[in-house]
């Protein structure tokens, strides 16, 4: 029994005064990564504030003719939602590619954001982990890596970022509302997440006691030529090594606008808004799909195991730039 | 009405109770005075603890005690005492016994508190300071100083003596293949945690749930080492939520919960999490060379196969990998080598068809090799070496239908329609491979006592200290005595699982539908003579004179078998004899005389489609056939399912599994389910399961072969070799991870 406290909020003001209150108090939505995380001794918040009562169910359209989806939908529902299947099938094929049917049925649209990574290291409380005790230091990188993370690492943590949602949402350049104690703020997707530098347990830019209320999307859902590719260790169920979302607009046979974004290779989805501006205006072909991955990896940096994700990422970017110009995966 | 024939498919007797929470496993018994045990395990693989706090654990309210090796109590000072029924030569584990650290995960203390979350919390608050010494949990470099194992493990045979000359006649060979292979340690992770619930009864005795295989080895563990008499100490497991071999030895929750139990005289809970079933046996990492030397036409001409698996510092695990390539093929020349290497982990322990799925996994993959370098189709090369006896121990097979399981398989899986070279499949991007392989595994017996209760009423209850690992024992024991006594299915209750009842092998090497089932066989032929003896008795009995070869038991009743009377009720036989029961015991023993002049082998053939994506390293396995002579079938549903699983573990050991080390910590590191992978739906295709059936009256007088273990056997190297056909890429290190195919 890990003594906590316990606040159910009704409101997103009373959540937020709750969290600004304790000071190791921290929010719980569907539950699926925190539980297991405090059964292990690696999460240990004095008080958990249950947010599930909030009014952040709702998925909206926009004036500006995005989308707005509220923290607390289900990673179901999102989904299966007929205007994210609709107009943002990346989205919907990056959340269905991910866990199984029982956990995106319990798993919040918030909680996807705030995950944690699935680092061996972060998971045994018996070894040290910067990300889980700061300044005890990182076995990772010279035991076992081969999930590691090749961009955008620090010599305190390799660990990736888990989530297969937030790689569609960094290539949907989405946006994240909060309100904290200071007020309402939004932040662009590719700021949300953090690369570990010296302070690998922050794994965000939320400020403490700050709520994640909604997701929102822009316009541009690339609906037609999108794909999400996943490269794992198995068929279902396994986090990716690799994963690759690609949104491109075609304009006469030629690529008008290309997003791309990868996942299972650093501490946060990796987005490079210079590879995708080699994409632009050129005719889609092989030769520079294959320049594509090249430019991606160029800094990219193994720790043994994880070495051929550098070579995977290549490969997998071409066959996500194929299938998105065809239109998508199963085309 | 269902019969209770054997030899057709019946669900599970215990599914019902299975699917509705109802059966009870060791961790969900339960007592009113239960406290709880969580283990706290060491951080360190090797060296001494220097210092153990317990204090801010113990400070929490409803923390009654934490244990370490500065307050439990000197028990059994022999190792004689520590070593159960399987355990292999060595010095078993001594838990919370001394500072020393043998491996990392070893329990270090164990925390009893009121209930089992604040047991858990207060593990979290042991410090625990250590010496650390220097580790070795690389097999390679201890892969020089591989020993003949100790002696002591039940059912180890070391490897025959070379026949002919091996060296000499491989270096003549025209054609030669030779390679090593290896796999990781590979744990069992059944979804059962290991679990021990001790009930001490109000005179002080001990009812124990546990999670063994074998009730009979725990209790007599517990006995020994605590020093108690075996009327203080019964163990009751009536299911186990899969074993795997995981479960033939007492794990250290057993130790952990009994000496709490007696210490505070109060009944005691311990649940292993699932990183601590990390901390416990696995399959050995093992490293093979196998050579073979052939003629043009593909006989084999020399046949060498060197293995070594690690051990422990302080046991000899050990286990049959090699004596499989001398019985499986014909050849002239061999020389076969095993050998263990301790490293610093823990002891290994038998995992299905132990040893089989090792040795076949490298000789399999070899032979592929050869027809490979021969240009001879795979099976076609496994034909031309057939072995029609026994060449290591001179003697013929009491049965053996391999060449109908090719010949089925290959039926089945459409084989003759496979291109030969590699890498000539191919569908769109996808590069196609069909491979093969085979499976063995030994048929035995060993002894086992039942004892039955018929009562007037027409119910029959048989029981026999066996145990219920899943493979459908209650269902088949069921259906074995039913079939005999004329009854329904629904008429028998099979118990088992506990040391009152009579003594039964320990549940493993798949022999409890041959040990435990020719003991039901026996008791229920005592019932029927003692029926007959009774019914010859009745008032112008049609069976005087007649032996139980005249008569048959059905429908409830008795009749002769030439006859066209209607049966005598069983009940009415019974009313006139003035009886309200008949009770019987007995014992099958092996006929140690007979099986000993044949060798008894089970078979199969596994064929097997793999899709790869070369682009990415992805395999995905398509289509499986297995195709297995097991002896006599009692239940081809309950079968099925055995070869099932048996497949999918193979899969997953092939593609997925791998308990991976960090060297530097000594330590397996993706202890949990999320990454320690095995096979999920999206992984497993269509498997065709045939039985080739058997009939041999050598092996039991049921001629049953057990299948619980040759499912899994061959299955990796089938799929290492349809990857082969697939890309031209030989793998020999599993699991075979898209990495390895980029
Ligand atoms: C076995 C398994 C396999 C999985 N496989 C995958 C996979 O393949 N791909 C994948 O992407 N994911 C996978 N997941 C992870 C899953 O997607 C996450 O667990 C889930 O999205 C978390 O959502 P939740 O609502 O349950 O979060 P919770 O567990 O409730 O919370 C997680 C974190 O988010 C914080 N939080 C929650 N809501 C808010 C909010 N509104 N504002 C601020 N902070 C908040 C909590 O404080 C906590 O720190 C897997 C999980 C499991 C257990």
């Amino acid at each position: 029994m890990n003594r906590f406290g316990y606040t159910r909020a009704s409101d997103v003001g009373e959540a937020v005064h709750a969290a600004a209150n304790g000071d190791a108090a921290q929010f719980i939505a569907g539950g699926t990564n925190l539980v297991d995380l405090m059964k292990e001794r690696i999460a240990a918040p004095s008080r958990l504030i249950d947010i599930t009562r909030l009014p952040l169910r709702a998925v909206k359209s926009l004036p500006d003719g995005g989308l707005e989806i509220g923290a607390l939908v289900s990673n179901s529902e999102v989904a299966s939602h007929p205007e994210v299947v609709s107009r943002y099938p990346l989205l919907s094929q990056a959340i269905l590619a991910g866990a199984s049917p029982q956990l995106r049925n319990m798993a919040s649209t918030g909680g996807n954001l705030l995950q944690r990574t699935r680092c061996y290291y972060f998971y045994d409380a018996a070894l040290p982990c910067n990300k889980r005790a700061p300044g005890s230091g990182c076995p990772a990188r010279d035991g076992v890596n081969r999930i590691h993370a090749i961009l955008g690492a620090s010599e305190h943590c390799i660990a990736v970022h888990p989530s297969d949602m937030c790689v569609a949402l960094a290539a949907l350049a989405a946006t994240v509302h909060v309100t904290g104690p200071a007020g309402a703020r939004a932040i662009e997707f590719a700021e949300f997440h953090r690369l570990p530098g010296d302070a690998p347990e922050r794994d965000t830019t939320l400020q403490p006691g700050e709520l994640v209320t909604a997701v929102a999307l822009p316009r541009e859902g690339f609906a037609a030529h999108s794909t999400y590719l996943k490269v794992r260790d198995r068929h279902s169920y396994a986090f990716a090594l690799v994963s690759v979302a690609v949104g491109l607009r075609m304009v006469d046979g030629t690529i008008g606008e290309a997003r791309l974004a990868l996942g299972g290779v650093a501490h946060k989805p990796w987005r490079d808004p210079t590879a995708e501006a080699l994409l632009r205006g050129q005719k889609p072909d092989d030769a520079l799909f294959a320049a594509v991955g090249e430019h991606l990896v160029r800094d990219a940096r193994g720790c043994g195991h994880n070495d051929f994700k550098i070579a995977l990422v290549r490969r997998a970017v071409v066959r996500a730039l194929q299938q998105a110009v065809a239109g998508g995966p199963r085309a | 009405m269902t019969t209770g024939k054997t030899g057709e498919p019946h669900d599970r007797v215990d599914g019902r109770a299975k699917v509705t929470g109802q059966a009870r496993y060791a961790g969900e018994f339960t007592a009113p005075d239960l406290v709880h045990g969580f283990v706290v395990g060491s951080a360190i693989a090797r060296g001494k603890i220097v210092r153990i706090d317990a204090a801010e654990a113990l400070a929490l309210p409803g923390v009654l005690q934490v244990y370490t090796h500065e307050n439990t109590p000197r028990l059994a000072w022999r190792d004689r005492s520590w070593r159960d029924m399987v355990a292999p030569g060595g010095s078993p584990l001594r838990p919370l016994h001394d500072a020393e650290i043998r491996f990392s995960g070893q329990p270090v203390a164990l925390v009893i508190a009121e209930s089992f979350e604040l047991a858990r919390e207060a593990a979290g608050l042991v410090k625990v300071d250590y010496e650390a010494a220097p580790h070795e949990t690389r097999l390679a470099e201890v892969e020089s100083e591989a020993h003949e194992p100790a002696r002591g493990k039940k059912g180890y045979t070391p490897p025959p003596k070379p026949r002919g000359r091996a060296d000499e006649a491989l270096a003549a060979a025209p054609v030669r293949v030779e390679a090593t292979y290896e796999h990781p340690p590979l744990h069992h992770n059944p979804m059962e945690p290991h679990a021990t619930t001790v009930i001490v009864e109000a005179d002080g005795s001990l009812t124990i749930h546990d999670k063994t295989q074998g009730v009979s080895n725990s209790r007599d563990y517990v006995c020994k080492v605590f020093g108690l008499a075996s009327d203080q100490v019964r163990v009751v497991t009536p299911f186990v939520g899969g074993g795997f071999g995981s479960g033939l030895r007492p794990q250290y929750q057993l130790f952990l919960a009994v000496l709490a139990a007696r210490e505070l005289r109060r009944s005691v809970r311990v649940v292993l999490s699932r990183q601590q079933m990390f901390t416990i046996g696995y399959r050995p990492w093992t490293r093979q060379r196998v050579a073979l030397g052939a003629e043009r036409d593909g006989r084999l001409c020399a046949l060498i196969h060197e293995a070594v698996g690690n051990t422990s510092r302080f046991e000899d695990y050990c286990e049959n990998v090699v004596p499989w390539s001398g019985v499986l093929y014909e050849c002239p020349n061999t020389r076969l080598e095993y050998g263990v290497a301790a490293l610093d982990l823990y002891t290994p322990i038998d995992a299905r068809a132990p040893g089989a799925v090792t040795g076949l996994w490298a000789l399999e993959s070899a032979i592929d090799e050869l027809a490979d370098a021969l240009d001879i189709d795979p099976l076609a090369l496994r034909l031309k070496n057939y072995a029609e006896e026994d060449q290591d121990h001179r003697r013929p097979f009491s049965s053996k239908a391999l060449r109908d399981c090719y010949r089925e398989g290959a039926a089945r899986f459409g084989w003759h329609r496979r291109t030969l070279a590699a890498r000539s499949m191919r569908e769109g991007a996808l590069q196609i491979g069909w491979g093969m392989a085979t499976g063995i595994w030994e048929a035995q017996q060993a002894p086992s006592q039942a004892k039955a209760l018929l009562t007037v009423d027409g119910r029959l209850h048989v029981a026999s200290a066996s145990g219920e690992i899943g493979p459908g024992t209650y269902t088949i024991m069921s259906q074995i005595a039913a079939e005999q006594l004329g009854l329904p299915l629904a008429a028998v209750r099979f118990e088992l699982g506990d040391t009152a009842l009579p003594p039964a092998m320990i549940q493993g090497g798949s022999a409890t539908a041959s040990s435990v089932g020719s003991a039901v066989l026996a008791v229920c032929r005592a019932l029927q003579h003692t029926l007959l003896k009774l019914a010859q008795a009745l008032p112008d009995s049609p069976f005087g004179g007649r032996t139980l070869a005249d008569v048959e038991f059905v429908d409830r009743g008795l009749r002769l078998r030439s006859g066209v009377a209607p049966a005598v009720p069983l009940a009415a036989i019974m009313r006139h004899a003035g009886l309200g029961s008949i009770a019987e015991q007995a014992t099958a023993i092996p006929d140690l005389a007979r099986q000993s002049r044949y060798t008894s082998n089970a078979h199969s053939a596994v064929f097997v489609e793999v899709a790869v994506d070369e682009a990415l390293g992805t395999v995905t396995v398509r289509r499986v056939v297995s195709a297995v002579a097991g002896g006599r079938i009692l239940n081809p549903k309950t079968a099925r399912s055995q070869i099932l699983g048996g497949v999918v573990w193979g899969i997953g050991m092939a593609l997925e599994e791998h308990s991976m080390l960090d060297h530097g910590l000594g330590r397996f590191v993706n202890h949990n389910l999320g990454e320690y992978h095995v096979p999920v739906h999206a992984d497993v295709p269509a498997i065709d399961v045939v039985f080739v059936e058997e009939r041999d009256d050598v092996v039991n007088p049921l001629g049953v072969k057990g299948l619980g273990e040759i499912g899994i056997v061959g299955v990796a190297a089938a799929i290492a070799n349809a990857v082969f056909h697939a890309t031209g890429r030989r793998i020999r290190e599993l699991p075979i991870t898209l990495d390895k195919l980029l």
